[in-house]
């Protein structure tokens, strides 16, 4: 495994010295002398459009019941009731791992958001929920020669103090490829659990060679071998045993911390699924190495048929979110756990009245999510416009009144000290009338 | 002018699947006329389809499971459940000859959630537009094995639960359905006939993530697709639209208007996913001049276009059923033109008139000049690809033949990166050595791109940046590794460099895949070159 390590600095020629004497890199944080911001940004991208009036149900609102129709859930303190968040709100009961977050501070809804996208296309709406461009496929003038860049990407370029271990990225996707949230000028790398046997150094050396110049290949091939040799490292620690039931989120997370002696070898994680998946990327964000800023996808919310309320396709898909941001939360250090935010976003919500086969078609407002120890929550965050059918959109769709760009600009702002300018020029650009909601993180 | 043997690796590769060793001589000669005679011949049907079921077989099967499964529910005396209470799992398909069921039984859905199919965690659902990750089901206990009946013979349907076992046969047959997919790939002898096939395919694409179609994917395919790739694009959306693997897939099997019969009497209603998808993905293009009231108007045409149920196991062909029962009355109008009730007639003349719109002709062949010639295809070819389309009056021959003729798309050799399913495939040809189907499914899957299970209704991407990130490389030069040690005793690694990448080989990568220190390293290099990873 050293070895392995070892052979891959090489191949990309960084310093062997680092990896063969920080393992853990935990020792070398402290050599650091200028520190860089310790926050760590996640940002889940719910592809599918997310029913954001089932995840977060306004039961309050005289029309809910009326509107929603077989959608409805029962309120709370029913049989498979909805978890109270404080009055109006309720979240779904599929949520549940969540719920303790919420009560402790440390998730934050917002509701009737949505992007500056006004159509119902997955597709489009994805692109500009990534791109954070104000039109679908269309870069303002003065980002058009970046090319094809997300907005996560273009902000990891105004990071105030530049990564402090320069042979890893500060930017991390999980998957096999960097979704075009995180594609752009900074370099970025990603990891998935590997299935088939690696290949010998030997061989990778000369792939190295073979790839040189080639515009594709060889930064995705350069990106890769970083990656690998950080996930080794990160994954040699071990990570903390599951608990069950969950630990109360603040003081109860205990488990090892990046400085802990790592054994000669640990096996890699399999899982691929995303509570799998959230909980490795844990392991990856606890380092003082690990990345900055890191993205997950996941899929399932397509629900227009057999939605279902307290279960049914759309609790199977909210089960496992919940399970991996809870996983996530309880394998951070406690430290690193308190620099964190991550925030769950999807490109448009759904309509508000159930549709002919007991589900929901696409929308447009919709809800999202602010979680972690850095976060300032335990409050739903909104303008609400109700439900009754004149304040709907289009006489269908939740009305949105909260730009999702003022929140995510907050964020960029507050947790990673972003500068406002920098964010209104190359961030979000054409969205200078939109303010950043403040008070979202803890100062 | 491109040299001959650029032209003729353009051929075999940009346009076909990847040299098969008897092949590259027939191309050599005339590539074009070797190309474009796959498309004046007859498409060959593949033996490797052989005893696989068709669509309207498995619908049938589904609909006496079905209706087993309810009699045995049936509670002794009917009692006249609230209608539309039950809209968790019911599905449409259950409202045989438009009755809506009385009780409105909870029926389960035609096979189990996705996760059981793909993967035992739960919510393994991939996000839409990645490449999932998938997971083959362990064989079931007993059930099927590859080669067996074709959906499982009436003997091994057990009496107690006829749906579950079905739903087990069903998770097998889509393993050897995308087994025989690659295998058909790998041995066809009309490849550029094929790879219009997988174009087509993912244009129209259904996938397994909904568990609906698992059993229907591969006879989609063959039923929807196949019979037209050379014949017209309306045909071929009419076929896709109408078969129950679509028809399931976007949610328009269980679609009802709101006051037709069935729709007075409970309080279900329209679905938009399918009209949505076919505006935005299918024909006109997100871009098309479409708006919401369209979406609506069109979804209601489509009303009562369904999937064989139970009680009506008899009606219908293919596994179609038309519902008058459930299908919206009255006049609709769609991009400004008025149609007037019509039934199940009304739906054939709206696929009709977008199969001939503008719009159409300018978004097939953007998808088609991206997939055959750049990710950002040059506008002259694609305009040029639109006028034929439009003068042809949509004749998906003439548009191949055109691409052929486009000087576009033999001017850069290497424009295109290979699909993990591309670089598989053009394996597989290369050697004609095939390991066992299921592996390679499983290894696909690994890669990101198992057949019949496209992350969402758009489809795989078309486009390089999709497809080539940092994890992904590694993951390719893995499974370069792995099938460099399988094929290393069967080959000679100057021949195969030779035979693959010959004509556009640097002189580095002759030089270190030559000098490599086993033969299974040197298969590892080349497959991995930067080269053979082009098409």
């Amino acid at each position: 495994m050293l070895f392995r390590s070892t052979r891959r600095q090489f191949l990309v020629g960084l310093p062997v010295s680092l990896a063969v004497a920080c393992p853990g890199f935990g020792s070398l944080a402290l050599a650091m002398a200028a520190a860089p911001t310790a926050r760590r940004l996640v940002v889940v991208i719910l592809r599918g459009a997310l029913d954001g009036l089932a995840a977060v149900a306004p039961y309050g609102d005289p029309a809910y019941r009326s509107q929603r129709g077989p959608l409805a859930m029962a309120e709370p303190g029913k049989a498979d009731g909805l978890l109270d968040l404080g009055g109006h709100f309720g979240l779904h009961p599929a949520l549940a791992p969540l719920h303790a977050f919420y009560r402790n501070g440390q998730l934050a809804v917002f509701h009737a958001v949505a992007s500056p996208y006004r159509g119902r296309s997955h597709f489009d709406g994805q692109d500009l929920l990534e791109t954070g461009f104000a039109t679908p496929r269309q870069a303002p003038s003065s980002l058009r020669e970046a090319g094809e860049s997300g907005w996560l990407n273009r902000a990891l370029g105004l990071l105030p103090v530049s990564h402090p271990f320069p042979q890893n990225r500060p930017g991390l996707a999980m998957g096999q490829t960097v979704p075009l949230i995180l594609r752009g000028a900074a370099p970025v790398s990603s990891w998935a659990p590997a299935a088939m046997p690696e290949p010998n150094p030997d061989l990778i050396g000369r792939l190295v060679q073979l790839y040189l110049g080639d515009p594709l290949l060889a930064p995705a091939l350069e990106e890769g071998l970083r990656g690998q040799l950080f996930a080794d490292t990160a994954l040699a620690v071990p990570a903390p045993a599951p608990v069950s039931p969950p630990p109360p989120p603040v003081g109860g997370m205990g488990g090892p911390t990046a400085a802990t002696p790592a054994p000669a070898s640990a096996p890699r994680p399999s899982g691929g699924d995303f509570p799998a998946l959230a909980v490795t990327l844990a392991r990856f964000l606890n380092p003082e190495a690990g990345p900055r800023v890191a993205v997950m996808e996941l899929g399932g919310w397509d629900t227009h048929a057999g939605q279902g309320a307290a279960k049914g396709r759309l609790a199977d898909a909210l089960r496992p979110l919940a399970v991996g941001l809870a996983g996530l939360a309880q394998t951070l250090t406690p430290e690193i756990w308190r620099q964190t935010a991550v925030v769950v976003v999807t490109e448009f919500g759904r309509t508000v009245a159930v549709n002919g086969t007991g589900g929901t078609d696409h929308g447009t407002g919709g809800c999202a999510f602010l979680f972690g120890g850095a976060v300032v929550g335990g409050r739903v965050m909104t303008d609400w416009p109700g439900l009754a059918q004149p304040a709907l959109f289009e006489g269908r769709d939740l009305m949105p009144t909260l730009d999702l760009r003022a929140v995510l600009k907050g964020v960029l702002r507050d947790h990673l000290g972003l500068p406002i300018a920098g964010i209104n020029a190359t961030v979000f650009p054409d969205s200078g009338a939109v303010a950043p909601v403040a008070g979202l993180i803890r100062t | 002018m491109t040299a001959a043997p650029l032209m003729s690796f353009i051929a075999v590769n940009r346009f076909g699947l990847g040299g098969r060793p008897e092949e590259r001589a027939a191309a050599a000669s005339d590539p074009r006329g070797w190309l474009k005679a796959q498309l004046a011949e007859d498409g060959t049907v593949s033996p490797a389809f052989a005893g696989l079921p068709a669509g309207g077989e498995v619908t049938g099967r589904l609909a006496r499971a079905h209706e087993a499964e309810q009699e045995a529910r049936r509670p002794p005396s009917l009692s006249p459940g609230a209608p539309g209470g039950g809209f968790g799992a019911e599905t449409g398909v259950g409202a045989g000859a438009g009755a809506p069921r009385p009780g409105g039984g909870r029926v389960p859905p035609l096979v189990p959630p996705l996760s059981a199919v793909t993967d035992p965690a739960n919510g393994d659902d991939a996000p839409m537009r990645r490449p999932p990750k998938l997971v083959i089901p362990p064989p079931p206990p007993g059930g099927g094995t590859p080669g067996g009946a074709a959906v499982g013979s009436e003997a091994t349907v057990g009496l107690q639960d006829p749906l579950k076992q079905l739903q087990i046969e069903l998770r097998d047959l889509f393993r050897r359905e995308a087994g025989a997919r690659i295998q058909a790939m790998a041995t066809a002898d009309q490849p550029f006939r094929e790879r219009l096939v997988a174009f087509w395919s993912n244009h129209f694409t259904v996938s397994v993530r909904r568990s609906e179609v698992t059993g229907l994917v591969g006879a989609f395919e063959r039923e929807a697709i196949r019979p037209h790739v050379t014949g017209h694009f309306e045909d071929m959306l009419l076929a896709a639209i109408r078969h129950p693997a679509m028809l399931l897939y976007l949610d328009n099997a269980q679609s009802i208007g709101p006051h037709s019969q069935v729709g007075l009497r409970s309080r279900r209603g329209l679905n938009e996913n399918l009209a949505r998808e076919i505006l935005e993905l299918r024909t006109l293009g997100v871009e098309g001049g479409y708006g919401q009231d369209d979406v609506r108007a069109f979804a209601a045409i489509l009303t009562g276009w369904s999937v064989l149920g139970p009680r009506d196991v008899d009606g219908g062909t293919n596994g179609f059923v038309f519902r008058p029962a459930t299908h919206e009355p009255g006049e609709k109008s769609l991009l400004g033109v008025r149609y007037p009730e019509g039934g199940e007639s009304e739906g054939v003349a709206a696929l009709a008139a977008l199969a001939r719109h503008p719009a159409t002709a300018r978004h097939v062949a953007t998808r088609l000049a991206r997939h055959f010639i750049a990710d950002q295809p040059p506008a002259a070819a694609v305009a040029r690809l639109e006028r034929v389309f439009r003068d042809s009056g949509g004749d998906l021959g003439r548009l191949a033949g055109a691409l052929v003729d486009s000087p576009e798309a033999w001017a850069e050799p290497l424009a295109k990166i290979k699909t993990p399913e591309e670089l598989v495939v053009s394996t597989l040809r290369a050697t004609g050595v095939i390991w066992p189907l299921d592996r390679v499914v499983g290894q696909l899957r690994q890669l990101g791109q198992m057949s019949f299970s496209a992350p969402s209704p758009a489809g795989w991407p078309d486009v390089a940046g999709e497809w080539i990130g940092p994890e992904a490389v590694m993951q390719r030069i893995e499974w370069c590794a792995l099938a460099g040690h399988r094929l290393a005793p069967m080959v000679r690694p100057a021949d195969l460099l030779e035979a693959t990448i010959g004509p556009v080989a640097r002189p580095e990568t002759r030089q270190v895949v030559l000098q490599a220190a086993s033969v299974a390293e040197a298969v590892t290099l080349l497959l991995a070159s930067p080269e053979f990873q082009r098409r």
